[in-house]
């Protein structure tokens, strides 16, 4: 269990740029979650951090030790592979205890942590096999198993799931967060599942391009992304993208928008303060699929829904919801509504925009107004 | 009306699958038809030249083939023969080594080629290369370089070390050896190739969780990667063990079997008797024990290797 500080880390190879000055200060005991798009430099990140790789620039402490330049056997962090890494030739148990008989543990003990690691996995008939004869679950499990074994500070996951099924990623996602409830060490974790990324999360690091994007719990990134990206990124299906236009419509900051030839004038919510100075200029409207929904009649009257008529281009069921693809300001539009009130492509059909959650972008660089 | 509908979609299914079936008996036979030629040459020509070497092994055949037979005279006649007895000794000698040094250097220069370094494909290259030569041509130049008056020794002599020694081609008690040393440049560099491509599919992130649990780099190549390239192991010895058994033009290039018969070889053994010297039965009965000797070392060797690799998947 120990604190993690990345400060200022920078990575190249070569001439090329990987880790652009990272920071990021992790408590003791949290769960971290790194998400980004494919070769954003989240497994650099996560080699330097274990001292796979040596960082070329920042530094990086565990519990207020500078680690920079240990090697990665000093730093006691384990690493969890999205192949898994067994090694090949050695049996489940060897594999587990390898690490333990490199640092001379007598051999009762070592015995004592190869037992407890398979029984809190639940790989104990499986110790005498070698990896080829396992299924992939089994061979997460023993992946799972050798980090455990020897009690690290902090314990690293690359993708670790991304090889499994959908249910057994689901069930072994469920026994991650139940493990790190259990043990509480300080966890990094890397996924590109949004569901993961949520569920496990005590704080999301959103990273592209060897930044991080935003760095906060799961609601904050959701609710309130730093930019465009973010909030693209984050959620399943994505945030809708509105370019619209500012105006000051009856003493309230308004965004125009266009539905089935008619005009509304929707009031921008009080908490985005600065968008007064904007007033007259291009930006664009962020709103996820959820703030659309049917009309549900208890909520209208809130001051901050409205009520639209629009013509269905496409419907998506989802089973709990059904996603309905509609025109506004000439782009498509995702609304999420209750299946039986979802009418048929063609149909018309009132929407209720919910303004109160809706963000706000430059449309040139994309970051938060 | 739908009676009529199904059987008209009965007679429509028909029509195509009777045509194909002519399709499928051609399909059936055109691979055997096209293979036979080959099957045929290696039945008469392999299968059926063992045969008729055992044959002859059991006939009074010199010169030329006859077909009197004598029993077990010629086995009983090649195991008297102090010749024989030399030339297995040697082939013993002779492949242990090969094929012992040809997997320590191979392996080695793997490793070292392995570690990131700048010109590899140039050195790959170049520790490839000697295998494009054929054993007559490494035999012939080996002949040169070994000969105390032309080659290594004469040239450090001529540096100033006068006493320096180096006769190994006409020493009776090394000769041998010098086949060794030929063969061995001559195979190592490919040994080292199927090595390097056997450590490049070991996975990346294997070593980096060695690395994690501490082991050394020593201890992740005797630990990790060397036991998991158990498979190229066996296909490099296959390969060498096949090369040593056959390493006729190589001895006869480089020493002719001699000085006298001291790196005679089997294979050199067996030449002689069935074509110089016209003992065609003897030169048979050495061929036959020769093979037995190659299907008494490879199958009990294959079939454990393959045993296990089925249990391993
Ligand atoms: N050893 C290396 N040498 C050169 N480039 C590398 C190396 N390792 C990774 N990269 C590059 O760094 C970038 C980020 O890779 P990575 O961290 O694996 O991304 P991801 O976020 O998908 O895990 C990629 O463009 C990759 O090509
Ligand atoms: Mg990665």
């Amino acid at each position: 269990m120990a604190s993690l500080n990345i400060t200022n880390v920078e990575k190249s190879f070569g001439h090329t740029h990987i880790l652009k000055g990272i920071n990021m200060d992790i408590q003791d005991g949290e769960f971290i979650i790194l998400v980004g798009p494919s070769g954003c430099g989240k497994s650099t990140l996560m080699n330097c951090i274990a001292g796979l790789e040596d960082v070329t620039g920042g530094q990086i402490c565990i519990e207020d030790h500078d680690i920079t330049g240990v090697l990665p056997k000093d730093r006691d962090i384990a690493m969890v592979f999205q192949s898994y890494a067994l090694y090949p030739n050695m049996n489940v148990r060897k594999n587990i205890s390898f690490a333990l008989e490199i640092r001379k543990l007598p051999k009762a003990e070592i015995e004592r942590e190869v037992e407890r690691v398979a029984k809190l996995l639940q790989i104990e008939h499986l110790l005498d096999r070698k990896p080829g004869q396992l299924s992939g679950g089994q061979r997460q499990r023993v992946a799972m198993g050798r980090a455990l074994a020897r009690h690290p500070k902090i314990y690293l996951f690359d993708e670790p799931l991304s090889n499994l099924d959908a249910k057994l990623r689901v069930e072994m996602r469920t026994e991650i967060k139940k493990l790190h409830q259990r043990l509480g060490t300080t966890i990094v974790y890397v996924t590109h599942d949004q569901i993961e990324a949520m569920t496990l999360a005590d704080r999301i690091a959103v990273m592209k391009d060897g930044h991080i994007q935003q760095f906060g719990t799961p609601q904050e990134v959701y609710d309130n992304p730093a930019n465009r990206f973010v909030a693209g990124f984050m959620g399943s299906p994505s945030m809708n993208f509105i370019d619209t236009e500012l105006v000051n419509h009856e003493g309230q900051v308004c965004v125009k928008l266009l539905v089935m030839d008619q005009l509304h004038y929707l009031p921008t919510p009080s908490s985005e303060r600065g968008l007064l100075e904007r007033v007259g200029q291009k930006v664009v409207l962020g709103i996820r699929p959820e703030q659309i929904t049917h009309v549900i009649p208890h909520y209208a009257s809130n001051p901050s829904t409205f009520i639209v008529k629009a013509k269905i281009d496409v419907i998506e069921p989802t089973g709990p919801d059904t996603l309905v693809l509609v025109k506004m300001n000439e782009q498509e539009v995702n609304c999420r509504v209750e299946p039986h009130e979802a009418g048929k492509p063609g149909e018309t059909m009132s929407l209720m925009i919910n303004m109160s959650k809706t963000v706000f972008f430059d449309p040139i660089t994309g970051e938060r107004l | 009306m739908s009676e009529s509908k199904t059987a008209d979609l009965t007679s429509v299914a028909m029509t195509p699958r009777r045509n194909s079936r002519m399709g499928d008996t051609l399909a059936y036979w055109m691979p055997k038809l096209v293979l036979s030629p080959t099957l045929i040459i290696v039945l008469v020509f392999f299968y059926g030249f063992i045969l008729w070497t055992g044959y002859l092994s059991f006939t009074n055949s010199r010169m030329l083939p006859s077909y009197d037979f004598v029993g077990w005279a010629n086995y009983v006649r090649l195991f008297n023969n102090e010749r024989w007895f030399v030339s297995l000794r040697n082939l013993a000698v002779y492949s242990v080594l090969f094929i012992v040094i040809c997997l320590a250097i191979g392996l080695s220069l793997a490793i070292l080629l392995d570690q990131k370094i700048r010109a590899e494909g140039a050195l790959r290259t170049i520790y490839l290369y000697p295998m494009a030569l054929s054993f007559i041509v490494t035999g012939t130049v080996w002949k040169w370089m070994l000969n105390p008056q032309v080659g290594i020794e004469q040239f450090v002599r001529s540096l100033g070390w006068e006493t320096f020694r180096f006769d190994w081609l006409v020493d009776p008690n090394f000769s041998i050896y010098t086949i060794v040393v030929a063969a061995v440049w001559q195979s190592s560099g490919f040994v080292m190739a199927l090595f390097l491509a056997g450590l490049r599919g070991v996975d990346d992130s294997i070593i980096k969780a060695a690395q994690i649990d501490g082991a050394s780099r020593f201890m992740i190549y005797t630990r990790i990667i060397i036991p998991s390239l158990r498979p190229v192991f066996f296909s490099a010895f296959v390969m060498l063990a096949h090369i040593a058994i056959k390493s006729f033009d190589l001895a006869l290039a480089l020493t002719g079997g001699g000085p006298g018969v001291s790196s005679d070889l089997p294979a050199i053994f067996m030449y002689q008797m069935s074509f110089t010297r016209n003992q065609m039965g003897l030169g048979a009965a050495s061929a036959m024990i020769m093979l037995l000797t190659v299907v008494a070392i490879l199958v009990p060797y294959l079939y454990s290797e393959l045993r296990t690799k089925k249990h391993e998947h």
